[in-house]
């Protein structure tokens, strides 16, 4: 890997100061990411701010109707936690089933989201459930997060902090894992709650996205047989050696009935 | 850059002054000699480096050595007993024939010891879902299967 130079800000100030105005810097969460990058050469940054010191940026909270997650806390700490799985079961599943055992225990859901990868699971949570991202500067809803492949609204300095889940009536999520990088090929989240139902799918295109068919479809008529019978079209979707564009566009339908029954 | 690291390896303490750019499996291979801890795909793929980290399995080659500083580390070397008696996951790995060339074993061994902590009744479903980071080339994952569930029913 690169030489770099590596930071270890003990306040979130501090980290914001050490990323303004230096665009070859990097924030450091997990690394689960961003380290395999940087050994590929697919990332040349040069300096690593490292978040791990910052208070206050771990930990699972109820408060009210939603679920608090902050943004240093590990897929394994949110797959295992007892509020996560009673009040949303398939918040708990979605983390469970990210890469491996290995990575989700490093691996945390602020490093995901800022990373953006356009077939990780974690973007499709926080668009399928209508989430709040909490960062140092201000709240961001989810819909207004994801911007593109890798793109997201955060701004230069920006820090998320926690995100800020609505506890729904049901939610489910399904994906179909490429069988060698346990990436989404396609993985939907279904949810129904105060704010409606919401389809979120990853995988299959530049950026985490909303099937509109699909939603309207759901919020008539709840079932798995509703979601199933929705045809999409195949435009800007991804084609690439794992699927074509069709094959995405036929899994998406099938996938959110899939996670409808799995919401039960 | 050099930055001081301070960790625990296998109940020794060590500390040293390494480029902050390094990885903890060189930390722990190059710097301490541990060379029972494999690189094999360098990419967070194959599971050869795992090793624990505060009691958690974690890819060494995945993780800088400074991200480790204060944490308390377990690699292959700190299973067996000081007189040389196999841990019961490595004795399980050998009566089971978990093992052909054996590279990858030390992070199989590594993962599975993690398992026994969360899911020792697991079903040979678990296993193989829970060894879904570790890679082997030889076995085709039979003897594998077997050899953890024995050690985490040992």
């Amino acid at each position: 890997m690169q030489a770099i130079q590596l930071h270890q800000p003990a306040s979130l100030a501090d980290a914001a100061k050490l990323r303004s105005g230096n665009d070859d810097a990097r924030f450091l969460a997990g690394g689960q990411s961003l380290l395999a990058a940087m050994k590929l050469g697919l990332n040349s940054a040069t300096d690593l701010i490292n978040l791990a010191a910052l208070p206050d940026l771990a930990g699972i909270k109820v408060d009210g109707n939603r679920i608090v997650i902050g943004a240093m806390t590990r897929h394994a700490d949110v797959a295992a936690n007892a509020d996560v799985k009673r009040l949303i079961p398939a918040l708990a599943v979605l983390a469970g089933s990210i890469g491996d055992r290995q990575v989700r225990n490093v691996g945390t859901l602020g490093g995901s989201i800022a990373n953006a990868d356009p077939a990780s699971d974690y973007p499709a949570a926080v668009v399928g459930l209508g989430a709040t991202v909490r960062t140092n500067q201000r709240e961001i809803a989810a819909d207004a997060f994801f911007t593109g492949l890798y793109e997201t609204a955060l701004q230069n300095g920006e820090i998320i902090t926690a995100v800020s889940f609505p506890v729904p009536e049901k939610a489910g999520y399904v994906k179909f894992k490429a069988p060698a990088s346990r990436f989404a090929l396609v993985g939907v989240f279904v949810s129904k709650g105060t704010g409606g139902v919401r389809v979120a799918v990853t995988g299959a295109a530049g950026s985490v996205f909303r099937a509109a068919g699909v939603e309207a479809a759901l919020a008539g008529n709840w079932s798995a047989a509703a979601a199933k019978a929705v045809k999409l079209s195949a435009d800007n979707l991804n084609s690439d050696l794992h699927a074509t564009a069709e094959y995405r566009a036929h899994l998406i339908p099938v996938l959110a009935s899939r996670a409808v029954t799995a919401a039960g | 850059m050099t930055v001081n690291v301070t960790m625990k390896v296998n109940g020794q303490s060590v500390t040293a002054a390494i480029a902050a750019s390094t990885l903890l499996v060189d930390f722990i291979r190059e710097h301490l000699r541990l060379t029972g801890t494999h690189v094999g795909c360098n990419t967070a793929q194959c599971g050869a480096c795992t090793v624990h980290v505060n009691g958690r399995a974690v890819k060494s080659c995945n993780l800088l050595a400074a991200q480790a500083n204060g944490a308390e580390v377990t690699t292959i070397e700190g299973l067996a007993a000081a007189d040389g008696t196999m841990h019961p996951m490595q004795a399980a790995f050998k009566e089971h024939h978990g093992l052909q060339c054996g590279f990858c074993t030390p992070g199989m061994v590594m993962s599975a010891c993690e398992l026994k902590g969360k899911l020792p009744n697991a079903t040979d479903e678990q296993i193989r879902e829970a060894l879904d980071g570790n890679m082997c080339r030889c076995t085709g994952y039979q003897n594998i299967v077997k050899a953890v569930k024995a050690g985490l029913a040992a």
